[in-house]
């Protein structure tokens, strides 16, 4: 059986509150997608719509979608594992195209998360963790993480100023990326100053500053068979490994929260196997930076820095873009924002960019191998996909 | 319709916004009613699980009993919210914890009588039931004495 190759991408901008539909957001992505793989519509044998429910009043977006994006009859369905949607999307279509059943397969990720205010957003995230026994403690996202760094920071002596500079970092990359929901410079000075609004506490220890912010937003990619990326395609990205895995829900059943997230550990360790590849092969990342505290265990779970040292990584520099090993040099979650179902399409794109040499001013220096790693929920799902040119 | 049976509904009563009534191991509630907190023990293989459950995935058995939840638990972490969901507005601040007691943890909320900074990661705790307005009932951690 042939190779996979991702032969277009696609991105909206992502936005605070996007001015159209969730089907119109969608298109936006689409249309650069296909434009960029060169193909019609028509020609796209299969689609994926992902997405996380609840956000919107659409009941199964896949068929509206399709129907907007001129994919039908072609089948479609909805995949959805929250915030890691668009990898899990991006992963099957590899098997329905690895299987023989499709050679064109495009995944599109799409999220409009402005019809809600903060605190319903927060309460339907809140609801995406245990709601037989955890979600009645008014439980929500960045306190789940805050429960990792403080285990963390208490275990491997990480600072605020370390989950600071994680933000920096971010605020570097974002204030160069057109698509970026938050463009402004950040600097140690918004953490310090006790009256910036990035310091405020949301859920001890993180501030303001290191949550990622809600957003509007879609991604597209288009996957193809070996053959027909060489038909169409001059610079075709080939999937080299993926991996995939899944936590218990409840806080409970988790191993040793110090050790950060057990589902990027083990799919990680299937993508480098399928590749036959190691974390040092590595030119750049996009690594899942919901929260600060994420993107330093993130480096450890991928096998970036040794457990406890991920620290050592950003204060060091290693992971901006002259470092080495780049990590969100488009300035990730934290600066791009969050668009749950569109964002492991965004990670994708900009890793194929990077491998086409065509990350404009984001560009790093001549990458051959690339990775995605995309979390669903607190560490509950976690994808991870290598690619090469 | 004809009228179905009476359902138990008594979860609907843990937590301050409860978002199920009706499960296999509604005791629980009857149990923090008594001021107990329990968790269930597989009767087959002896699996120990917090929070309780009526089903073993170990051993596929559905024969399980009830075990209290006694003594020290260790700090792993906690979290003081600062903003809440819908629903839990009124009750800020309040402050997420997770205890291990060596066989099974428990997740639930660090008593408000505690100010944040005499909490560390791995001092020991022991869990308390609290009745909250609405005759809701729900648990939290204390010093250990």
């Amino acid at each position: 059986m042939g190779r996979v190759a991702i032969i277009g991408v696609g991105q909206s901008a992502f936005v605070r509150a996007y001015p159209g539909s969730l089907r119109e957001l969608a298109f936006e992505a689409f249309k650069e997608a296909v434009e960029d793989a060169k193909v019609k519509p028509g020609e796209i044998e299969a689609s994926l719509i992902c997405s996380a429910p609840e956000y919107d009043r659409q009941r199964s977006p896949a068929g509206v979608i399709a129907e907007y994006l001129g994919l039908i009859p072609q089948p479609t369905c909805y995949v959805e594992t929250v915030c890691s949607s668009s990898t899990t999307g991006v992963i099957m279509a590899y098997s329905m195209i690895k299987a023989g059943l499709y050679r064109i397969v495009a995944v599109i990720g799409v999220q409009k998360m402005s019809e809600l205010s903060s605190m319903e957003v927060q309460e339907r995230m809140g609801r995406g963790a245990d709601i037989q026994w955890e979600s009645p403690f008014g439980t929500m996202m960045p306190a789940y993480y805050a429960l990792y760094a403080r285990a963390y920071m208490a275990k491997h002596g990480l600072t605020l100023e370390d989950l600071a500079r994680v933000r920096i970092k971010s605020s570097l990359y974002g204030q160069i990326n057109e698509k970026a929901v938050y463009r402004k410079p950040v600097s140690m000075e918004d953490f310090l100053n006790p009256e910036s609004r990035f310091a405020q506490l949301v859920a001890s220890p993180l501030r303001v500053g290191d949550c990622c912010a809600n957003a509007d937003g879609s991604s597209c990619i288009i996957l193809a068979s070996e053959d027909v990326a060489k038909s169409v395609c001059e610079k075709p990205v080939w999937i080299l490994g993926v991996g995939s895995a899944a936590e218990a829900v409840t806080m409970t059943g988790r191993p040793d929260l110090s050790e950060g997230l057990r589902v990027a550990k083990v799919a990680a360790e299937k993508a480098y196997r399928m590749a036959g590849l190691g974390p040092k092969d590595i030119d750049v990342a996009e690594v899942h930076d919901c929260f600060t505290i994420a993107e330093i265990m993130a480096y450890e779970n991928l096998g970036f820095a040794k457990p406890g040292e991920g620290k050592e990584l950003i204060r060091a520099k290693e992971t901006y873009k002259e470092g080495s090993i780049p990590v969100n040099v488009d300035g990730g979650l934290l600066s791009k924002g969050h668009p749950i179902g569109a964002t492991g399409g965004s990670q994708v794109r900009t890793i194929v960019l990077q491998l086409r040499g065509e990350a404009g001013p984001m560009q790093v220096k001549d990458p051959e191998i690339g990775l995605v790693h995309n979390i669903g929920g607190v560490g509950l799902y976690g994808n991870v996909i290598i690619m090469g040119r | 319709m004809g009228k179905g049976k009476e359902q138990d509904t008594r979860f609907a009563r843990f937590g301050v916004v409860s978002f199920t009534a009706v499960t296999k191991v509604n005791d629980f509630i009857g149990y923090l009613q008594e001021g107990k907190l329990m968790g269930t023990r597989c009767k087959r293989c002896g699996k120990l699980f917090f929070p309780p459950r009526a089903d073993c995935f170990e051993c596929l058995s559905s024969d399980m009993e009830w075990f209290e939840v006694k003594g020290r638990g260790k700090l792993l972490s906690f979290a003081k919210l600062s903003y809440a969901p819908v629903g839990f507005e009124k009750v800020l601040p309040y402050t997420l914890g997770l205890l291990d007691f060596g066989d099974f943890k428990v997740f639930g909320w660090v008593s408000k009588d505690i100010p944040e900074e005499e909490l560390e990661v791995g001092m020991e705790m022991v869990p308390r039931v609290v009745r909250l307005e609405g005759d809701r009932l729900l648990y939290e951690f204390v010093k250990a004495s």
